[in-house]
């Protein structure tokens, strides 16, 4: 987190209670959000209610052993995150603690407490290239040098927002700290390649645009049936096993992103070392980068203190936002929100506040919905494009979509990836629902697939949408009567819209092929299930029966597409093989 | 040290004294009743003049004439080697008859959180000789997979089973087949005695509990003592595990036992209650004992979790199952039906799951053909059980031919591959072997999630044969 440079001097309070990760103050001289630092030990805090001579502090650390009497002192300012050159390629705490660095600091694999780190390293230096002269005016948000990041990602040094800006006075190049002036302005400003900005106020942007570019996320499913837009936003709902976190993994790794953060909020430790692992290793399908070159991550997994886990979900956005105003397309994941969510009832319930729907403070629905406010299409105001893509899993109780959080996101959310328990339990990946799932975005993106991937897009997927539709209505008279009662066409429907389910939604992650599918690829796997299901529709008109059709040996072969790398030629003899084979028959 | 006889309430297992110096939230506190016994207990929230103080022992007995002495110190569990081949109570005292236990340390039993960076992830296959688990649901040392049973079904058969097969392959090859690196950690919160002895028994004929520590709260011991008694079994997990190069494995039963605790406090305390009554914070308070299985980089050892729940009402979306299931990595699912079937352990491949299962399984791991052979088995399984609905209605003759070998293929799979018995212990070979058989019932071109290579290794025409012939 940012170590607050300089701030007013504030009267220190004295610890009143210890409930948890509550803490109460007397004669603190605080402003609410304010960070404060709690105890002897110095744990770190934020004030998030003030009453009279009391004020109420949630601590972002254990409190074990905490007493009445110890001293609270303020700092000043509320919770802030450093931002500037080497944020990717980090793992951060929920109030951007990097734990690389507590992990040296400690000197333990557990994470003690009273430790303090700054977000970006104060001391390495980076190479910085102006990109404007002395004379030059600049405003505030404007970029005014490059420093190459890392492989994938050249970092845009900017005006900080609450600057004025005016004339350049001094440019420095050069090899510098983030702390080291590199530009001067004729105002007395000066410009660092490290600005502080508080998590919880959105970074202003001239304006909102509506998405019309697809976040291409190189899951079948989600790039052929509901697509998501290039700052648009998403709800992952589902029950434990259903395939969240895997879902949010593969958008981390594939999507056609330029930065992604990824926030495990509340969640097992194990995921987090699991991309920590991975995503050295892994290839930027586009630019042949290390992943984890154009990847933050933040993690404040489910045994980390409470309080933090609260503001995780700012910390990432802030961080996202940030590179949005350089404008790029940034994609952040939170997994899960859900957690989020409980952690604002937990300490709301401890501040007794009155609880609303199911326990949750009332003010949910209005956090919720400032969060993924904070998503979009921008025009910045440096007047460059940036977009930030907000993709949120929740965990409902008992896997019951009628739950509050669940419902207040979806509310504001335009997609909606639907898990299911029955088709997890069946191995059915991703077990998104395609009967439930939406996408609001589909007809805004469809000009961009018919440009980019093929004119008839659109219509091919009309005519998987119309085939899965039928299937759901046939089997629920196949429930009742079997298959075999079913008429011929319908019986052939049946059979192509398995291959729909097996060859084209289907996909799996842990296949090194299969696991990203280009748009291309999608289109082609959909397009030669419709070549069979022409050829065999015209042969069934013809006479042939329809065991005869399902029965010829070029149609298993559909299902081993999503695995072949060298896809284009299989598909090509493969529509050879079905369609002669059908015509052999009549 | 101060001591206080100022108790001004006492309220279910809670107990408010007034103080006039400082108390550290979560401390230790020693109260002495008016016949001279100790109990022992915690302070659940600390104010400049008051205290709330939650009692392990119950408060039975306390009156406001009792003295209150704060020890300075947050609860700590004496840790040693030789801690191994003893059995404590719930509070972590030995219980039996053993000499006292000499500490090497004193640690903290509110473990602190492993740092996510420190972690190394578990990948390491550990064989429990179980199919159900090795072949569908596999374990790895490191994982946390609790058993999601109910009330009368043999959960702890299951968990023994696992106890005395569970091995690493290469270490049978060889090196350090000592075995004095593995260790047990049963951790019983509220488990009737005739359960206690059912494990002690086991432990004592197979010699395990000589590389085992016990904490044993029983059903009629103290409810509020269940909530330290997992947190003393961890404690001695990661000493042996991260200090001391054990392997743990730490079996916990009763978590709904555990969990009813929790809610008896957070009642007393009048909080307002969270979903059927249990604290909003249970799943943050679930987690903070799950999550301290793992690896850690550069240490040698690993804590194991099997946790046990009993589901009440057989319902996995009640809060206890729910929660432990967004925490743990994966769980087994025991089955009242395949119980009554009598298959043996009934254990339900279908929503059971390894979250780690798949960096765990494959070449130089288990086989190349693992991953795909669990998922064929998968699929077939489960399609073979949506087939017995509707067989039930129009028959098998209207049914087709594949849609016949499905409904086959589902008994078969339960008959064979996973009622195994409580005794049997089968190596992976025989494991995914057993699946070839059975997935050899199947036409070629069935077999969609399976790589075409490794079908034709795999794949035993005779099977095809025989069926053939016997139709
Ligand atoms: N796309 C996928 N391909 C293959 N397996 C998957 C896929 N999605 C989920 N799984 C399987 O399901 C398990 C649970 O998924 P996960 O995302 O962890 O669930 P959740 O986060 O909803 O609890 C994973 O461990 C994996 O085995
Ligand atoms: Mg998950």
């Amino acid at each position: 987190m940012s170590q607050a440079t300089e701030s007013d001097v504030r009267e220190d309070g004295i610890i009143e209670s210890v409930s948890g990760p509550v803490v109460t103050a007397r004669d603190l001289d605080a402003r609410m959000n304010d960070v404060v630092y709690v105890g002897s030990e110095g744990l770190m805090g934020e004030v998030i209610e003030i009453e009279g001579n009391i004020t109420t502090i949630q601590v972002y650390e254990e409190t074990s052993g905490v007493s009445p009497g110890e001293p609270v002192e303020g700092t000043g300012a509320p919770l802030s995150v450093d931002l500037g050159p080497g944020m990717l390629d980090a793992i951060y705490d929920g109030v951007q603690r990097p734990l690389d660095v507590l992990e040296e600091k400690m000197g333990s694999p557990y994470l003690d407490r009273g430790v303090d780190a700054p977000g970006i390293d104060l001391e390495k230096t980076w190479e910085f290239e102006p990109t404007v002269e002395e004379g030059d005016t600049v405003e505030s948000g404007d970029i005014v040098g490059t420093v190459p990041e890392t492989p994938s990602i050249d970092h845009k040094v900017m005006v900080p927002p609450d600057y004025e800006g005016g004339e350049v006075t001094a440019t420095e190049s050069g090899n510098f700290t983030v702390e080291e002036t590199v530009v001067e302005l004729d105002n007395g400003e000066e410009i660092q390649m490290r600005q502080e900005w508080p998590v919880r106020s959105q970074r202003p942007a001239k304006d909102k645009e509506t998405p019309t570019e697809p976040l291409i996320s190189g899951q079948r499913v989600l790039d052929g049936l509901f697509p998501i837009a290039k700052g648009g936003t998403a709800a992952i709902p589902g029950p434990f096993g259903s395939g969240k976190t895997v879902t949010q993994h593969q958008l981390a790794k594939w999507a056609d992103a330029d930065i992604v953060v990824y926030v495990g909020c509340g969640e097992r430790g194990n995921e987090m070392t699991e991309v920590i692992e991975d995503f050295p290793e892994l290839e930027d399908p586009i630019t042949g980068n290390a992943l984890m070159d154009r990847t933050c991550l933040i993690a404040n997994t489910s045994n980390m203190p409470v309080a933090a886990r609260e503001s995780c979900v700012y910390t990432g956005i802030t961080i996202a936002e940030y590179f949005r105003d350089m404008g790029y397309d940034v994609a952040l994941m939170a997994d899960s929100t859900s957690r989020w969510a409980e952690a604002m009832r937990e300490i709301s319930s401890r501040l007794e506040e009155m609880p609303g729907e199911e326990g949750y403070p009332a003010y949910l629905s209005a956090r919720l919905s400032e969060f993924y406010e904070r998503a979009g299409y921008f025009q910045n105001i440096n007047d460059t494009e940036g977009s930030v893509s907000v993709i949120g899993a929740v965990s409902p109780p008992g896997g019951d979509f009628s739950e509050p959080v669940t419902q207040n996101t979806l509310r504001i959310v335009k997609t909606f990836w639907a898990l299911d328990a029955d088709l997890a339990e069946r191995r059915h990946f991703p077990s998104i629902n395609w009967n439930e799932s939406y996408s609001l975005y589909r007809d805004q993106l469809d000009p961009w697939f018919v440009e980019n991937v093929r004119e008839d897009w659109p219509e091919t997927r009309q005519w998987a949408i119309d085939t899965l539709d039928e299937e759901a209505e046939l089997q629920e008279i196949v429930q009742l009567v079997g298959k075999d009662a079913l008429p011929e066409d319908q019986q052939l429907t049946l059979e192509i819209a398995r291959y729909l389910r097996e060859a084209w939604l289907q996909q799996n992650a842990f296949h090194p092929t299969d696991t990203y599918c280009e748009p291309e690829k999608t289109y082609r796997i959909m397009d030669a299930i419709k070549t069979y299901n022409d050829a065999a529709f015209e042969a069934l008109e013809a006479g042939v029966p329809v065991e005869e059709i399902t029965d010829i040996d070029a149609a298993p072969r559909l299902n081993r597409i999503g695995v072949q790398e060298d896809y284009n030629e299989y598909i090509d003899d493969l529509e050879d093989d079905i369609t002669s084979e059908i015509r052999e028959m009549y | 040290m101060k001591e206080y006889q100022t108790i001004t309430e006492i309220s279910g297992p809670l107990v408010f004294v007034e103080t006039d110096e400082p108390v550290g939230y979560d401390e230790i506190v020693e109260i002495e009743t008016g016949d001279g016994q100790t109990r022992r207990g915690q302070v659940l929230e600390s104010a400049s003049d008051y205290v709330a103080i939650q009692v392990f022992e119950g408060t039975e007995g306390i009156d406001r004439n009792a003295s209150v002495r704060f020890l300075g110190e947050t609860m700590k569990m004496p840790v040693t080697e030789d801690l191994l081949g003893r059995v404590m109570d719930g509070t972590g005292q030995p219980i039996d008859g053993g000499p006292e236990i000499v500490p090497d340390e004193r640690q903290d039993i509110v473990g602190a959180a492993i740092n996510p960076y420190s972690r190394e992830y578990p990948e390491e296959f550990i064989q429990t000789g179980v199919s159900a688990i090795d072949g569908m649901n596999t374990l790895v040392r490191g994982q946390k997979l609790p058993i999601f049973s109910a009330s009368g079904l043999p959960h702890n058969d299951l968990a023994l089973q696992i106890a005395r097969q569970a091995s690493v392959p290469e270490e049978e090859e060889g090196d350090d087949e000592d075995g004095s690196e593995f260790a047990v950690i049963f951790g019983a919160m509220g488990i009737t005695a005739e359960e206690a002895n059912e494990f002690m028994d086991d432990f004592e004929r197979t010699g395990a509990l000589e590389r085992s520590v016990v904490f044993m709260n029983l059903a009629d011991d103290p409810a509020v003592e269940r909530t330290i008694t997992p947190r003393l079994a961890l404690t001695t997990a990661e000493y042996l595990a991260f200090e001391k190069d054990y392997h743990v494995l730490v079996i916990l039963t009763d978590m709904t036992n555990y969990c009813e605790a929790l809610r008896e406090i957070g009642a007393a305390r009048e909080e307002v209650p969270g979903r059927r009554g249990y604290p909003g914070y249970m799943y943050t308070d679930l987690a903070q004992l799950y999550e301290r299985a793992g690896r850690i980089e550069g240490r040698e050892g690993s804590v194991t979790q099997i946790p046990i729940l009993t589901m009440p009402g057989d319902d996995d979306t009640h809060p206890i199952p729910d929660l432990t299931g967004y925490i743990t990595e994966g769980q087994i699912y025991i089955d009242r039906d395949l119980n009554s079937q009598g298959v043996q352990p009934p254990i339900n491949v279908l929503p059971s799951l390894s979250r780690l299962m798949d960096d765990g399984i494959g070449e130089g791991l288990t086989r190349a053909d693992h991953a795909d052979v669990k998922d064929q088995i998968f699929a077939a399984y489960a399609e073979g059980e949506d087939l017995r609905d509707l067989v039930n209605i129009v028959g098998r003759e209207a049914l087709s031919e594949l849609d016949n070998k499905y409904l086959d293929f589902a008994d078969r799979f339960e008959d064979e591959f996973v009622d195994q018995g409580f005794d049997e212990d089968r190596d992976i070979d025989e494991t995914l072997e057993l699946g070839w058989d059975l997935l050899s019932m199947l036409p070629k071109d069935a077999l969609n999630r399976i790589d075409e290579e490794l079908i034709e290794e795999h794949y035993r025409e005779e099977e095809q044969a025989e069926e053939v012939a016997a139709d």
